[in-house]
């Protein structure tokens, strides 16, 4: 089904020049059958991979589609990565078309960002970037489908109204169902998005309302849904072994006697290159089943070629940060005049080291890819959150000269993508459901590998990969360490915060997500010396679930709750006082992300979530907890959104840490568009960040990832999840998302608790038990 | 070489070789998606199937090792009285996030209530910790199997 009607939708694709093109109607008239519609949910998927789609309905738009029988289907533009974002956009079309939420079928679209705009999965970004366009494109239809029954009936638009999938005539009642309407309503001009009437929230029926995923169904009964269950006829199943150190060239491989293992078809060195967020070498074994190639693996031989990432190592790079600490910055990040003067004028002053180490995703669907070539098309099936990237990286590796594209974090397209030259093969990506992403899959290299695997062998070919490589190849969150000074005065107050951050980079620039900006609070409420010092890396890294604030958050929270204690303080009051007044605080110069200018932090937000959830924690009643038992706070503004969490956490003698419960308090906004997504999200990055804090790290050595599995690797498991109790404090304010923001402040939260607890404060993660026994 | 498994209450051949793992012949051969990889040693519980009812990772089950016994998988469980009402608290909790890790919680949930009919917070903490969640779902993990049980779905353990 999906390559058919991929199929189509190219053809389909508009040519309109305009900025709004993929939002105008493309009409395919003819009622036509609903076969594949009217399966149940479940047939449907069964057919996912394999049947041709067997409707050709009514369009409305690029978004929507009416069958007779008034089924709508929406399609989710965006990759699933566990976020609900395949349920929460079609929410916000669903709403605005006034259709009921049971008569939608969702359907995820293909990659084809000239059809359906920016589509990805990173940042937090999918809230803000569609909750106004989305809802337009919604209204737009009912707008078409209003004007439909109008002349139908021979009167004005203004004389009718919907409900629920129905267009009324209010002077005379007559009623006509979208069904019977959307052909007619496919032929009339798209209004003006611009202009389209949006419904008063309280008149909402879908957003805000709590709705389970669409795709809870196939998921609870096992059907295919994730990449790894992708299946094409004639297909052959592929590892790729890569060198430990990163970037090593095959020296010899023992291909001979891997090629005569049983159901082996192909063995063969990838030469690849230098980039390592391209097509690294490797030797790729190609067999009859993945057991096959893979037990094919245990039995290879590689010498790998000696490369200067060997010399590095996680001890080294400890021993150099703390070098680099006693020696002035390589570069400063943000000097406020006065804060060195208030610093030397500080009654009291508070020095700590903090560090972190590197992790890894951790994705549970180990990274795969399927990829099918035949004459003038290359179509790949691919557990991806960022389809665009991955086609642009698999044209360039495959030497097709496809025009450039922008990338999701490049500025919003102007227009369509360009058109390839004729003659140019075709790469189709069609984005499957994808069992975890966490900003993995915002790097491609397993679809470029699957992609020249497939074309070496001549077969349709799905590479899947094991937990050791994923573990071993990943883009890291990368490790980093700050060396803090604070100074108070007579008061308690703090008057000056200096951070020498050693980081990973060359040059001048820090590795991916390595980096920190001059706004890090609290920046611009107090005087701050801000400098860094940077170590060369030869170890990949890149964005993990709030890249940047993931560690951040830990040493800026922790160390502030530090400052409280030395001042004598309650941690929330001293954070209050930073706060002070409600107001937004200026952007840095030289800031800005891809959507527009830096984030601006607005302290009376912060403050409202700090206020709520020492209220819900019951935090002014904490000094009657039990031994050993005890309560931190910590705030973080991440992706827009405003985070305060309170956590208990009791550390037993021998030093095992059990966290307890966390309450949660929310500024996102003035809508929760799916109360049960919403939850869901922000329980899950709270338990996240704990697990990561409790035991995880990936430690280098001779260049090498040391850690093969979760054994080594440990996920946080239900026994140690805490209680998470959400609430959101509605501000009128636009929607943004929520996949990252509750997991920054998650972490400092647990560790004040810890010192709350014991005593003992935790500047080095993960948190080591040894450091808490009695 | 072939093996006959009976799966899902049918009899059905298999020729893969003998160290084959229970999950490879289900994915491959078998064409049975639903049972998920996830780590390949036992560790995550992705790939929990039922031998003879209790639940087992089929990840380090070598095909031959399986013998006669009964095989029941994620795509088994709407037939399955215990498993039916577990999918069905699933959904209306609206458990899954990305829900890779999903079929393999339900199998051991169903496995769990099979023997024990109103697990305590303590029962369930037992049961589940073989089976890792990345999206970290366990808050609805939790009230699904309650309320698949027909308890109230309050965390009673703080």
């Amino acid at each position: 089904m999906l390559m058919d009607r991929s199929r189509r939708l190219l053809e389909d694709t508009p040519t309109d020049a305009s900025r709004r093109a993929f939002l105008k109607a493309s009409a395919i008239t003819g009622g036509g059958m609903m076969l594949t519609l009217t399966l149940p949910l479940v047939a449907e998927a069964a057919v996912t991979y394999l049947g041709p789609e067997q409707t050709n309905l009514p369009q409305l738009n690029a978004f929507v589609r009416i069958a007779p029988d008034g089924i709508v289907t929406i399609m989710a533009k965006n990759p699933e990565i566990g976020q609900g974002i395949k349920t929460m956009l079609p929410m916000l079309i669903a709403e605005e078309l006034d259709v009921d939420w049971k008569d939608v079928r969702v359907e995820q679209a293909d990659n084809d960002p000239g059809r359906y705009g920016a589509q990805f999965a990173g940042g937090s970004f999918a809230t803000p970037m569609n909750w106004d366009p989305l809802r337009r494109t919604g209204a737009a239809g009912r707008q078409m489908l209003v004007a439909a029954a109008a002349a139908t009936w021979g009167c004005s638009a203004a004389d009718c109204a919907t409900e629920a999938g129905l267009v009324h005539h209010m002077p005379t009642g007559r009623k006509l169902q979208y069904g019977a309407l959307a052909a007619k309503a496919c032929s009339l001009p798209p209004p003006d998005l611009k202009t389209v009437a949006l419904k008063d929230p309280k008149d909402y029926r879908i957003i805000g309302k709590a709705t389970p995923g669409v795709d809870n169904p196939l998921i609870v009964t096992g059907q295919p849904l994730f990449g790894i269950d992708v299946k094409r006829p004639g297909m052959l199943y592929a590892v790729y072994q890569k060198a430990p150190v990163f970037g090593a060239k095959v020296g010899s491989a023992n291909l001979d006697e891997i090629k005569a293992l049983p159901g082996v078809r192909h063995a063969f060195v990838v030469e690849g290159g230098d980039d390592l967020s391209a097509l690294l070498p490797g030797v790729a074994i190609v067999a009859d089943s993945w057991w096959q190639a893979e037990k094919a693996r245990r039995a290879l031989k590689v010498v790998w070629a000696d490369h200067p990432t060997a010399r590095q190592s996680s001890a080294g790079f400890a021993a150099q940060a703390q070098a680099l600490s006693g020696q002035p910055g390589q570069s400063v990040i943000r000097k406020d005049p006065e804060a060195e003067a208030a610093m030397a004028g500080a009654a009291k002053v508070v020095e700590a080291g903090y560090s972190y180490p590197f992790l890894a995703h951790a994705a549970l669907e180990p990274m795969n890819c399927t990829v099918e070539i035949t004459p003038g098309r290359v179509e790949i099936w691919a557990p991806t959150q960022n389809p665009d990237a991955g086609r642009q990286l698999v044209a360039k590796t495959l030497g097709i000269n496809l025009p450039p594209s922008q990338g999701p974090f490049g500025p919003p397209l102007a227009g369509p993508p360009p058109k390839p030259a004729p003659g140019t093969p075709e790469i189709l990506v069609h984005m499957t459901r994808c069992g975890g992403g966490f900003g993995r899959r915002l790097s491609n290299d397993y679809m470029v590998e699957a992609a020249w695997i497939a074309k070496q062998v001549g077969r349709p070919v799905k590479l899947v990969w094991d937990r050791t490589d994923d573990l071993q190849h990943d883009f890291y969150r990368p490790g980093g360490f700050h060396y803090f000074k604070g100074g108070l005065d007579a008061a308690g107050k703090l008057v000056a915060l200096r951070d020498h951050f050693v980081t990973y980079g060359e040059d001048g620039k820090a590795a991916s997500s390595a980096d920190m900006s001059a706004a890090e609070f609290p920046a611009r409420v107090v005087p701050v010396h801000y400098e860094t010092s940077m170590m060369p890396l030869g170890v990949p890294t890149g964005p993990l679930r709030a890249p940047g604030s993931n560690a951040l958050a830990f040493v800026y929270q922790s160390f502030l709750d530090e400052l409280a204690h030395a001042a004598g303080k309650d941690p929330i009051e001293f954070q209050l006082a930073l706060f002070g007044d409600p107001r937004e605080l200026p952007a840095p110069p030289g800031g800005g992300g891809p959507f527009g200018p830096q984030p601006q932090f607005h302290t009376g937000r912060m403050r409202g979530v700090a206020k709520l959830v020492a209220e819900t924690s019951g935090w002014g009643g904490k000094t009657a907890l039990p031994p050993r038992t005890g309560m931190g706070f910590a705030c973080y503004f991440s992706h827009l959104g405003y985070f305060a969490e309170v956590a208990k956490v009791h550390v037993a003698e021998d030093g095992t840490v059990t966290p307890q419960k966390v309450w949660i308090a929310a500024d996102v906004g003035r809508q929760i568009i799916n109360p049960f997504g919403a939850e869901t999200q922000v329980q899950g990055a709270c338990i996240d960040g704990i697990g990561a804090a409790l035991g995880q790290a990936i430690t280098i050595e001779g260049g090498r990832v040391v850690q093969t599995n979760f054994d080594n690797f440990p996920l946080i498991r239900i026994d140690k999840a805490p209680i998470v109790e959400v609430h959101w404090l509605i501000t009128d304010n636009p929607p943004t998302g929520l996949g990252e923001p509750a997991l920054p402040p998650a972490i400092p939260a647990l560790c004040n608790a810890i010192f709350a607890a014991t005593g003992k404060r935790v500047r080095s993660l993960p948190i080591d038990r040894n450091l808490l026994k009695v | 070489m072939a093996y006959t498994i009976k799966l899902n209450g049918k009899t059905r051949t298999v020729d893969v070789e003998p160290d084959t793992p229970l999950l490879w012949a289900l994915r491959d051969a078998l064409d049975m998606r639903g049972t998920k990889f996830g780590c390949g040693i036992a560790s995550c519980g992705a790939c929990t199937v039922h031998i003879d009812g209790q639940a087992v990772r089929s990840c380090v089950t070598p095909i031959s090792a399986v013998g006669g016994a009964e095989v029941s998988t994620i795509e088994g469980m709407s037939a399955h009285p215990v498993g039916a009402k577990v999918q069905a608290a699933w959904m209306e909790i609206d458990v899954p996030q990305c829900g890779y890790c999903q079929a393999g919680q339900i199998m051991s949930a169903t496995a769990l209530l099979s023997r024990n009919a109103a697990p305590t917070d303590a029962d369930i903490d037992a049961a589940m910790r073989g089976n890792a969640c990345r999206c970290a779902t366990y808050t609805r993990i939790r009230a699904a199997i309650k309320r698949a049980a027909g308890l109230p779905t309050a965390d009673t353990r703080a």
